[in-house]
């Protein structure tokens, strides 16, 4: 079990078919992350970019097709039939390899910075208190918030709440980070202060990193391979100087031409 | 007009032991319709269709038919079905299950008004369901829902007067008695009407206190 | 059932009683309710005892509220019919509590309507008729749908004061009859199928008055 699953890609989507209503969000998509890659996903609005996170996160499930976790089955959907094993404990466990930062933050408003960041060890993995803020207090340090500590998320900025929220997530020691957006939300002079964070995140190189953006900028900064996903399908892929700069596919060309006359 | 104060403070001591039934009686229809309410909520919530649908209906009707007659039927026709309640229990159960559909209303607006993208993030953290439930749904749900049953009891206070009308001997009843026994109303009616305004008055500033406790630190009001 | 059958006159009576109080009484607590809603928003002098107003009839009991007109006032020298005195009574008491739905509609107008209004150059007037009180009404109807409802609830307590209403008729029919479990089952099932014509027509209303532009009212 152990050996598969050190050597087994991050994430790995096999066939995944995913639709809302009428539209085709992810139409037999394959894709393998390798362990400590950081990949960058862009595309339209509505090519599935987020959906596929929100797939791994377990917010959505798929039609049919296979989704892996660090080697294990999250869902494996053929005609309908699931024939990965259920089970609420399996899914957390599962879940225990991921985390994942919004485009809203989504931090909890009623908890300080230091309660949302201990929260996770706390409650998920049953840690103490003092052990659980004492971490929590070291990771708001590293995001740059050690003078926030008590205060609320109302009381934030955007930046520092965006900040709080990636301590939160890598609290829980995720294997596979994922970022929906997470610039997207902000005044762009914060923009720098979370990229700067992210990019610090991405010096660790164990950690699997997967981020969905629109702003181009994030994706120089981060990427070791970039992913152009349009209609739910992975239309061009490569390293960010290949596929930003040099794109082969007319789809990805007209695309960045767009993004570069807005 | 005639208004003795010699007179009003005479019966004023048993108009406040009348009171004293008003408020016990207003307490304990105040727990039941928390109870009703949260029964109602848990079965209007992730339940199969039928269950939710006839709940809604049970709802309507609580809210759609008069306090008195509930307390009519509950003290004059189940004796025909061989159940006889004393006026303080008929009351309190009429005033339980008439405003248990308000309390479930303000339970529902709580619940709703915590985004579903709470729930993700608690999703995304991997918590347990108990400790989504206790740390992160219940304590952002309670925010609305706590001055909201603060306002419930304001006015649960004010119908418990109907209940006179069951003989449940709380201030109406006294201020009644008196009036037909000496033959004057004004007095009793109107320190009943003060009395109901000073509590009126001490409720809203106890909700006042309730919603500042209850903002989240860092919003505006 | 039968009994209660050959009384049917005698409820439609009472049906008629309970539906007049509650008409007379729901418009006389609309115009109560819009005039000191508006006036809550003027010069202290009026804004005041306006608001003294709300708070004393929505701090005392209804039926509190009722008792004082029917066995107070006469001593004053004021002798109304049971009819009037329950029409002003729960006019007055709910007309409280409609003037708080406006206060509050008005309240959470968004300022950017009004600034609209300023920046084509309207009078306040103008901007009142035209502008505020169209899309404030569309957000009041379901709060006043629901303040009728409650008026229609109250009226049972004008059986109290003698009316011959719904209620009261009912009473009669049980102390008659004693067939209690009939009489208080029509009596319920009758408030429950008024009330939800109360409702279903201020839906109605509401569907047809906002019909076209109800997204943008509801934006916050």
């Amino acid at each position: 079990m152990s050996a598969t699953a050190t050597d087994a890609p991050a994430v790995r989507f096999a066939a995944a078919c995913k639709s809302f209503g009428d539209t085709r969000v992810l139409d037999r998509f394959d894709l393998d992350i390798p362990r400590g890659e950081k990949t960058v996903i862009i595309g339209p609005s509505g090519s599935g970019k987020s959906t596929l996170l929100r797939i791994l996160m377990t917010l959505e499930g798929i039609e049919s097709g296979r989704v892996e976790i660090c080697g294990e089955t999250l869902t494996d959907r053929f005609d309908g039939v699931e024939r990965a094993p259920r089970g609420r404990g399996r899914l957390r466990k599962i879940r225990g390899h991921v985390g994942m930062v919004f485009q809203q933050f989504n931090l909890f408003p009623h908890m300080s910075a230091l309660e949302n960041v201990a929260c996770g060890p706390r409650l998920s993995l049953r840690r103490s208190r003092v052990e659980a803020e004492a971490e929590a207090e070291a990771l708001l340090r590293r995001v740059g918030l050690g003078d926030k500590l008590g205060s609320y998320p109302l009381q934030l900025s955007g930046g520092q709440q965006q900040r709080v929220a990636i301590a939160r997530a890598m609290a829980l020691r995720p294997e596979v980070m994922l970022f929906d957006e997470v610039t997207s939300a902000l005044d762009p002079e914060l923009i720098g202060e979370v990229l700067a964070v992210m990019r610090e995140l991405a010096s660790e190189t164990s950690l699997t990193m997967l981020v969905v953006t629109h702003q181009m900028g994030v994706a120089r900064a981060l990427a070791d391979r970039v992913c152009f996903l349009e209609n739910g399908r992975l239309v061009e892929q490569g390293p960010p100087e290949q596929v930003l700069d040099a794109p082969e596919n007319p789809r990805t060309r007209e695309f960045l031409h767009a993004l570069n006359l807005a | 007009m005639e208004f003795s104060f010699a007179f009003a403070l005479e019966i004023l001591p048993k108009l406040l032991r009348g009171a004293v039934v008003t408020i016990e009686a207003t307490l304990v229809g105040f727990l039941l319709a928390i109870l009703v309410g949260a029964g109602l909520t848990a079965l209007r919530r992730g339940t199969p269709r039928l269950v939710s649908g006839v709940t809604r209906w049970v709802m309507e009707f609580l809210r759609s038919t008069p306090l008195l007659v509930k307390a009519y039927f509950l003290y004059f026709a189940l004796p025909d079905f061989g159940l006889t309640m004393a006026p303080f229990v008929a009351g309190v159960v009429a005033l339980g299950l008439h405003h248990g559909a308000f309390a479930s209303e303000i339970m529902r607006a709580g619940l709703d008004s915590v985004p579903r993208s709470q729930r993700e993030a608690a999703i995304a953290l991997n918590l347990p369901e108990g400790a989504w439930r206790t740390r992160i749904l219940i304590p952002q749900a309670a925010r609305p829902v706590l001055p909201g049953f603060g306002n419930l009891f304001i006015s649960m206070l004010k119908d418990t007067p109907v209940l006179y009308s069951i003989s449940l001997a709380e201030m109406m009843f006294v201020a009644n008695e008196i009036g037909s026994l000496q033959f004057r109303y004004n007095e009793a009616y109107i320190v009943v009407a003060l009395i109901y305004l000073v509590f009126s008055l001490l409720g809203a500033v106890g909700v006042r206190l309730l919603e500042r406790r209850m903002t989240l630190p860092g919003s505006r009001p | 059932m039968d009994t209660i059958w050959n009384y049917r006159w005698l409820l439609l009576q009472g049906l008629g009683v309970t539906v007049q109080v509650t008409v007379l009484a729901g418009l006389l607590a609309l115009a109560l309710g819009i005039a000191t809603g508006l006036a809550r928003r003027g010069p202290p002098l009026i804004a005041w005892p306006v608001h003294i107003y709300v708070e004393v009839f929505r701090g005392t009991s209804a039926l509190v509220q009722l008792f004082v007109l029917f066995f107070v006032l006469p001593g004053m020298g004021l002798r109304l019919d049971p009819m009037t005195c329950g029409v002003v009574g729960l006019g007055l008491c709910y007309g409280a509590y409609c003037s708080e739905v406006v206060r509050g509609a008005l309240n959470n107008f968004p300022r950017a309507q009004r600034e609209a209004a300023v920046a084509l150059n309207l009078t306040g007037t103008q901007t009142l008729t035209r502008v505020v009180l169209p899309q404030a009404l569309l957000v009041m109807l379901p709060q006043l749908g629901n303040l009728m409802v409650e008026l229609l609830k109250a009226s049972s307590l004008v059986s109290l004061i003698t009316l011959a209403d719904l209620t009261f008729q009912a009473r009669s029919i049980m102390r008659l009859t004693l067939h209690t479990v009939e009489a208080m089952s029509v009596l319920l099932v009758a408030y429950f199928v008024l009330a939800q014509l109360i409702s279903f027509g201020a839906r109605a209303l509401e569907a047809r008055l906002g019909g076209a532009w109800r997204g943008r009212t509801e934006e916050r």
